[in-house]
C-alpha cells in the first residue's frame, strides 16, 4: 500500500468535508478497498472511515419502507427481518468475517459488477440517499464500477420499498464467491422488477421482458417463452456468455418460484 | 510403556498445542537483530529482452540499502535439474541455466530481474517501482503445440522448446504398438490433466543472514527439505562451503512438494545479507506464491487402451505433451517420467505399457512434482480410459477392473511398466470399497436424486503408486543425481530422555508424534520422554526431506536402524551390570533382564552408566548411548486402493455436488491411524480440487489470469462431503523394517478418475452421451457438455 | 504515524501506526503476536481472523487506525487461565483438526466466533460459516468434526475415522 491518512469523522457534516481534500476517499468496511489498496491500484491521499458516524448507522422500518444507514454492515442487515430477502441476499455476502466489516454503502458505491446488493438496490427500487440528494436506484447504476456518485459524495443510507414478494437468487463464483449470476425479483402491487448482477459488462441491469412477463403471471412458468440475449454478457474462466445468459433465466425462474 | 501410545495407537499430536494457541514458529514470525528486507523486482509480461536496468533511482530512495540485478549473479552457478533425462535418441536432455535472477531475458509473468534490501518492507516495495527497466517484449510461448512447432524460443541458446522426448520402455515400442493395431478393441481418450497452483497456506519466505567474523551463512526458509537446499545452494548456485551454511526450516505451513525446491529469493538473501552483513528476510504475498511456485501437472495426454474380447487389457500406448514453464525446476524432469511412465501399467497385468512423453519449455511459471506427482497423471489416464472402455464394451467398471488385476498369488510382480510390485491385495480393496460405499445402495440413491431433479453417478478407481521415494541404486540408473535414502540419530541422554534427529520434516504430518510412537515401542518406553529434532541442518546428520510420501517408510525405517543400534549396544551395557552375557539380556517394557533370572536393570539406569561410566569395560565399550544410521531401501514402497465417489449433477446448471466420497487404501501397517485418516482426506480435498475446481489458466500472452483466490478456486469446506477412508486392508510392505508404505499422496491420486468417472456416469444417466469433460469439471463446462 | 490504543487479549497495548498499518501487522510486527498470520492478499484465506469488539474479522483487511480504543481477542489470549487449552482448542487436537497449524488460529478464532452466535450447528452450518478460512491440508472433515464436538454433539455417528 501506498501510505495515506486516515481520518475517522463523528457526523455526516464532518465526513463530507473530509472528503473535501485532495485525492481522499470514502472508506466503508474495506472489504473490496483495502484489498485493492495493497494491489497498489489506487494512491488515496486520505481515507475517510465512515463506520464512526452514528447517523448512518443501523436500520429502521417506516410504513412499507427500510431505511438502511450507508454504514451498516451485511451482519447487521443479515440479522434484520424486516425485508427477509434483502436480509437473506446479506447473509450470503462474502463470509462472516467480511459482513462484520463490510457495508451496504461501500458495497453500492464500488457497484462492481457482480455484488450482491446492486440486485436488490434496482430490483427494489430502491433510493440512494446521499449527503446532498436523493437518487433512484434506475439512475444510480451507470455500468460496472460506474454510479451517479459525484467526487466527495457519500451515500449516507437507502431506503427499500418492502415488496410483496421477493427472493434473491445467487450462483456463486466458486472462487471469489461473488456472484457469477446473481437475480433478484421483487413483486410490488404496481409490478414485478428484475434485476441481475454478474452477469453484464454493463453492470447490474433489469430484464424488462421477465418483469412484464411476472407482471402478469408470477410463475416461473410466465418465462417459459423467454430467452436473454448473451451479447454483452461476460465472458471469463468461470463462465462464457452463454452460460451466464443461461443462467440469468434458471436463477429468475428460482427466485420466482422461492418468493412464491 | 503406557498403554496406546505405541505402534498402531491414534495419539494426538504434541505439536498441536503450539499451532493451537499461536506459538508455532514460521519462517515470517521470526525477526532477527538489525533485520532488512528484500522485495523482488518481477516482469509483467511473459517474455522479454532486458535492454536495460537503471537502479540509481531505487538506491536513492529512504531506507534502501542495496539493489541487485542479474548482473550480480551473472558469475555464479544455476538452479540445477536433479534428474537427467535422456531423449529417445539418446540426447541428453536440455539444460538451460536457471539463474539467482533473471539475466538477458524474462521468461514468465514473475520472473524476478532485480531485488531491493531496505529498511523496511514498505520501502523496499517503494524502491522496486523506483528500478527503471527497458523490457522488449517478445511473443510469448505459451501453448505447447505452438512451441513445439515454432521459431520462438524461451531459452535461444538451446534453439528448441523441447526439454527431451522419452520413450518408457523403449524396447516394448514396437510390440505395443502392434497390439494395439490387432487388438479386439481400442479405446482411445484425448484429456488434460490441469495444471495446479500448490497453494500451501503459508506463503514462501527466507531470511538470510551472516556471521563476518566466521564466514558461516545460516538461512531460514519456508523448506520441505533443509539439507538438498543447502547442497543445492553449496555445491551449484553460491559455492558457501557446506559446513559454512546452516539451513533451518522451522515451523512450515504446509508444502504439497511446492517447497522441496530451491528457489533463487533463498540465494539471493544470503549473498545480499553477506553484502549488507544484516540479515535479510523476504516473505512472499499470495500473488507472488501464485506466480512463482513450482506448479504442478499441466500435462496433454492421449491414452490408447488394447483389450481382447474377454476384456483382458492388452496394451496401454500413452502420448503426453508435459509442460515444464520457463525453467527446470529441481525434480521436473523426473515427474512425467520415472514417477509418471512407471506407473502406467496400474494394478494390472496388462503386457504391454509404452509411454511417450515430451516436456516443453514455455513462458510460464516452472512445473514440478505437487502432490502425487507423476502419479496421479498416470493413474487419470489408466482409470478414465479403463472406465471409457467399459461402457463401451458394456462392461461393469468394477469387474473390468477386477478382471485385469494383479491377483494376490503373484507377488513379486513385475509390472509392464517396469516396477517389481512387493506385495497388494486389489481385490480386498474392491470389496471393501464396495461395502465401506454402500454400492449396493446406490439405485437407491439414484432415484431419489432423480425424484429431485438431479442426476446421479457412481464413480470408481484402482490406483497403485510407488513412493518411499527410494532405492538409490535404482533412482541412479534412471538419472537421478541425488541418492534417496534418509538418516537419523537416537541420542539417549544420561538421564534417559531421547532427542531423535531425523532427515525428514514435518510441515503437517505429525512426525512430531509419529517417530517417538515407533521408538517408544521398540524401546519399550514412555512416547513422552522422546522428542524430535527435525528441520535444522546443524543438528541433524543429514536427510533428504519430505516429499513423495517418503518420511516413515525412508526415514523412519533410518530411525529404526538407529534405535535397534541402540538396543545392541545397551545390551552390552546392561549385560555388563548384570554380570551377563549381552546374548542372555532381553528387553521388554524398559526393561532389561538376564533371561531365566530375575535379574534386571531399567533403560534409565543403563543410559546414566552410559554417560557415568563407572565401573564400566572402556576397552570393550564406548561411553554414551547414541547411534545414527542411514537407511537406503531395496525398492519403492506401493500403496494401492479402491475409491468410490458418488455425485449430484443439477441439470439446469450443471454444477456437481461430491455427496458421497470413500477411499480404502492399503497402506500396508499403520503407526498412527488418525494421522494417516488425517492425511488421506487432505489428500481428497485436493484431488475433489483438481477435478472440480481449480483452474490455473494462462491467456495467450502468458498472463496468468487465475493469479489470486479471487479467481483460482481453492475447495472450502462447504464444497465438500465427510469422508469415508477405511485403512483396514493393508498388506505389509516387504522389505522395510516397519512394514509401512506411506499414505501422503493417496487421496490425491485416488480422486481425480473416480470424481470425473462419476460426473460422466451421472451425465450418462440423464441420457446424454458425454464420454469425457476436461477437469476442473465446472458447471460451466457441464452444461456446455450436455448441450 | 497516529498512536493508537487497544486492548489485546485482555490488556491495554499502544503504538505508533501509519494509516496503512493493518491490524494484522500491527499485532505482528508491533506487539509480537505471531500468532495471527497473512496467507492471502485478498480477504479470502481467514488465516488472520481475530475478534474485534467481539466479533470475527480479518485483521489484514482492517486498518490499525480502524482499530484504536477497540478490544481485540487474538489465539494467543484463547487458552484457560491455567495455560490448558480451551474447549475448541482442545478438540482441534483430538479430532485430528489441523496439519500444518498455519490456517489453525483463523479457525480456531472463526470457530468460537461460530459457537458464540449458534452453541449447536449443524454440520452444514459449521461448513458454511468456515466460507471464509481455507485450510489445505485437512480437507475440512476434522475441522468440521472437531467445531461439532467441542458445541458438545456427539460426532461419532457423523464420522468414523
Amino acid at each position: 500500500m501506498y501510505n495515506f491518512d486516515v481520518e475517522k469523522p463523528g457526523t455526516i457534516a464532518e465526513a463530507a468535508a473530509a472528503m473535501g481534500a485532495d485525492e481522499a476517499q470514502a472508506l466503508g468496511g474495506g472489504q473490496t478497498l483495502i484489498p485493492t489498496l495493497k494491489q497498489r491500484l489506487a494512491s488515496p491521499s486520505k481515507l475517510v472511515s465512515l463506520k464512526g458516524v452514528a447517523e448512518m448507522q443501523g436500520m429502521g422500518k417506516d410504513g412499507n419502507t427500510l431505511r438502511i444507514g450507508g454504514a451498516t454492515t451485511h451482519a447487521t442487515v443479515a440479522a434484520d427481518g424486516s425485508y427477509p430477502a434483502l436480509s437473506a441476499l446479506a447473509s450470503h455476502i462474502g463470509d462472516p468475517a467480511v459482513r462484520n466489516r463490510g457495508t451496504i454503502g461501500g458495497s453500492l458505491a464500488n457497484n462492481d459488477p457482480a455484488a450482491c446488493y446492486p440486485a436488490a438496490a434496482l430490483a427494489s427500487g430502491a433510493t440512494i440517499v446521499t449527503n446532498t440528494r436523493q437518487i433512484s436506484a434506475d439512475d444510480y447504476f451507470q455500468g460496472m464500477f460506474d454510479t451517479a456518485l459525484e467526487e466527495g459524495e457519500i451515500i449516507t443510507a437507502v431506503s427499500f420499498p418492502i415488496p410483496q414478494a421477493a427472493n434473491y437468487q445467487k450462483f456463486v463464483q466458486p472462487a471469489s464467491r461473488f456472484a457469477l449470476v446473481g437475480v433478484f425479483v421483487a413483486k410490488y402491487a404496481d409490478g414485478v422488477r428484475v434485476a441481475v448482477t454478474g452477469a453484464s459488462n454493463e453492470g447490474v441491469f433489469r430484464w424488462t421482458e421477465a418483469e412484464a412477463a411476472l407482471s402478469t403471471n408470477f410463475s416461473a412458468s410466465a418465462l417459459d417463452g423467454l430467452t436473454v440475449d448473451p451479447d454483452n454478457m461476460i465472458t471469463d474462466l468461470h463462465g462464457a456468455a452463454a452460460y451466464r445468459a443461461h443462467l440469468v433465466k434458471v436463477m429468475t425462474g428460482r427466485a420466482v418460484t422461492a418468493a412464491g | 510403556m503406557p498403554k496406546d501410545t505405541g505402534i498402531g495407537a491414534a495419539t494426538v499430536r504434541r505439536e498441536d498445542v503450539r499451532f493451537l494457541t499461536g506459538t508455532g514458529e514460521y519462517t515470517d514470525d521470526i525477526t532477527l537483530a538489525k533485520q532488512t528486507y528484500a522485495v523482488f523486482a518481477r516482469s509483467t509480461v511473459a517474455h522479454g529482452t532486458i535492454k536495460s536496468i537503471d537502479t540509481s533511482a531505487a538506491e536513492a530512495m529512504p531506507g534502501v540499502l542495496a539493489v541487485f540485478t542479474g548482473e550480480d549473479f551473472a558469475d555464479v552457478g544455476g538452479n540445477p535439474a536433479g534428474w537427467l533425462i535422456n531423449s529417445r535418441d539418446g540426447e541428453p536432455m536440455k539444460e538451460p541455466k536457471r539463474p539467482v535472477l533473471a539475466h538477458g531475458k524474462v521468461r514468465h509473468v514473475g520472473d524476478a530481474y532485480a531485488a531491493v534490501i531496505a529498511e523496511t518492507v514498505q520501502q523496499a516495495r517503494d524502491a522496486v517501482e523506483a528500478i527503471e527497466v527497458d523490457i522488449e517484449e517478445l511473443d510469448a510461448i505459451v501453448d505447447m503445440n505452438a512451441a513445439l512447432s515454432g521459431s520462438n524460443f524461451v531459452h535461444d541458446e538451446i534453439g528448441t522448446n523441447q526439454c527431451f522426448d522419452w520413450g518408457w520402455i523403449e524396447d516394448n515400442r514396437e510390440a505395443t504398438d502392434n497390439a494395439i493395431k490387432n487388438a479386439h478393441h481400442v479405446t482411445t481418450l484425448e484429456l488434460v490433466n490441469n495444471r495446479l497452483v500448490p497453494n500451501a497456506m503459508e506463503p514462501r519466505a527466507s531470511i538470510g543472514s551472516y556471521k563476518a567474523s566466521t564466514g558461516e551463512y545460516t538461512l531460514h526458509t519456508t523448506s520441505q527439505n533443509p539439507h538438498l537446499t543447502r547442497l543445492l545452494i553449496s555445491a551449484f548456485v553460491l559455492g558457501i562451503p557446506e559446513n559454512m551454511l546452516t539451513v533451518i526450516a522451522p515451523d512450515v505451513g504446509g508444502g504439497f512438494g511446492s517447497k522441496i525446491y530451491h528457489y533463487g529469493e533463498e540465494a539471493l538473501v544470503l549473498a545480499a545479507a553477506k553484502r549488507l552483513n544484516r540479515p535479510v528476510k523476504w516473505t512472499a504475498d499470495r500473488t507472488e506464491s501464485f506466480l512463482t511456485d513450482a506448479h504442478g501437472r499441466d500435462h496433454v495426454t492421449k491414452i490408447e487402451l488394447a483389450l481382447d474380447k474377454d476384456g483382458k487389457f492388452l496394451a496401454f500406448r500413452t502420448d503426453t505433451k508435459a509442460n515444464v514453464g520457463a525453467y527446470l525446476s529441481n525434480f521436473s524432469t523426473a515427474t512425467p517420467t520415472f514417477l509418471h511412465g512407471t506407473l502406467m501399467a496400474g494394478n494390472y497385468t496388462v503386457p504391454l505399457v509404452y509411454v511417450n512423453v515430451k516436456a516443453v519449455f514455455t513462458n510460464t511459471a516452472p512445473v514440478d512434482a505437487y502432490r502425487g506427482a507423476g502419479r496421479p497423471e498416470a493413474t487419470y489416464s489408466i482409470e478414465r480410459v479403463i472406465d471409457k472402455a467399459a461402457r463401451e464394451l458394456g462392461m461393469d467398471p468394477i469387474e473390468l477392473r477386477r478382471k485385469n488385476f494383479v491377483k494376490p498369488n503373484q507377488y513379486p510382480f513385475a509390472s509392464a511398466a517396469g516396477l517389481e510390485y512387493d506385495a497388494g491385495n486389489y481385490d480386498a480393496l474392491m470389496d471393501k470399497m464396495e461395502e465401506v460405499a454402500d454400492v449396493a445402495g446406490f439405485a437407491a440413491r439414484r432415484a431419489e436424486s432423480e425424484k429431485n431433479g438431479k442426476l446421479r453417478g457412481f464413480g470408481v478407481n484402482a490406483y497403485i503408486e510407488a513412493c518411499g521415494i527410494a532405492p538409490s541404486n535404482l533412482v541412479g540408473v534412471l538419472g537421478s543425481r541425488v541418492g534417496l535414502y534418509d538418516a537419523a540419530t537416537v541420542r539417549v541422554n544420561a538421564t534417559g530422555n531421547l532427542s531423535v534427529m531425523v532427515g525428514a520434516h514435518s510441515h503437517g504430518q505429525g512426525h512430531e508424534t509419529a517417530f517417538p510412537q515407533v521408538v517408544a515401542e521398540m524401546l519399550g518406553i514412555d512416547p513422552a520422554v522422546i522428542d524430535i529434532v527435525h528441520g535444522d541442518t546443524s543438528k541433524i546428520p543429514f536427510g533428504m526431506g519430505t516429499y513423495g510420501s517418503r518420511s516413515l517408510a525412508v526415514c523412519g525405517s533410518a530411525v529404526v536402524r538407529a534405535t535397534e543400534k541402540i538396543i545392541n549396544k545397551a545390551k552390552k551395557i546392561a549385560g555388563h551390570m548384570l554380570e551377563a552375557s549381552e546374548h542372555d539380556i532381553t528387553l521388554a517394557d524398559g526393561v532389561f533382564s538376564v533371561a531365566g533370572t530375575d535379574k534386571s536393570v531399567t533403560f534409565g539406569e543403563v543410559a546414566l552408566k552410559a554417560y557415568i561410566p563407572h565401573e564400566y569395560p572402556l576397552e570393550d565399550i564406548e561411553p554414551g548411548l547414541e547411534e545414527t544410521a542411514f537407511y537406503d531401501p531395496a525398492n519403492f514402497t506401493y500403496p494401492s486402493g479402491a475409491y468410490a465417489c458418488e455425485v449430484e449433477v443439477d441439470p439446469e446448471t450443471g454444477k456437481v455436488t461430491v455427496d458421497r466420497m470413500t477411499a480404502v487404501d492399503d497402506f500396508g501397517n499403520v503407526i498412527n491411524p488418525m494421522i494417516v485418516t488425517g492425511q488421506v482426506q487432505g489428500g481428497l480435498a485436493q484431488g475433489i480440487g483438481q477435478a472440480l475446481l481449480e483452474n490455473t489458466s494462462y491467456d495467450e500472452n502468458g498472463q496468468l489470469l487465475s493469479a489470486s483466490y479471487m479467481d483460482y478456486t481453492m475447495p472450502r469446506a462447504d464444497d465438500l462431503p465427510m469422508f469415508a477412508v477405511d485403512h483396514s486392508q493393508g498388506t505389509p510392505c516387504t522389505h522395510n523394517p516397519l512394514g509401512v508404505k506411506g499414505c501422503g499422496e493417496a487421496g490425491a491420486i485416488g480422486s481425480p478418475p473416480t470424481v470425473v468417472n462419476a460426473v460422466i456416469d451421472a451425465l450418462q444417466s440423464g441420457g446424454k452421451n458425454v464420454t469425457h469433460i476436461d477437469m476442473p469439471v465446472s458447471p460451466a463446462r457441464v452444461w456446455e457438455a450436455m448441450q | 504515524m497516529t498512536k493508537v490504543t487497544m486492548t489485546v487479549n485482555g490488556k491495554t497495548v499502544s503504538g505508533d501506526v501509519e494509516g496503512r498499518t493493518l491490524l494484522a501487522s500491527f499485532l505482528r510486527d508491533d506487539q509480537g503476536l505471531t500468532g495471527t498470520h497473512i496467507g492471502c492478499d485478498t480477504s479470502q484465506c481467514g488465516a488472520c481472523v481475530v475478534h474485534v469488539d467481539g466479533v470475527a474479522v480479518k485483521s489484514c483487511t482492517m486498518l490499525a487506525a480502524e482499530a484504536d480504543g477497540a478490544t481485540v481477542d487474538t489465539i494467543e489470549g484463547q487458552a484457560n487461565a491455567d495455560g490448558s487449552l480451551n474447549v475448541i482448542q482442545q478438540a482441534f487436537q483430538d479430532h485430528h483438526g489441523l496439519q500444518c497449524g498455519f490456517c489453525t488460529p483463523g479457525m480456531v478464532m472463526s470457530a468460537a466466533a461460530l459457537l458464540k452466535e449458534n452453541p449447536k450447528p449443524s454440520e452444514q452450518e459449521v461448513r458454511e460459516y468456515l466460507e471464509g478460512n481455507i485450510c489445505r491440508c485437512t480437507g475440512y472433515h476434522n475441522i468440521v468434526k472437531a467445531i461439532m464436538a467441542a458445541s458438545g454433539q456427539d460426532v461419532t455417528a457423523i464420522a468414523a475415522e
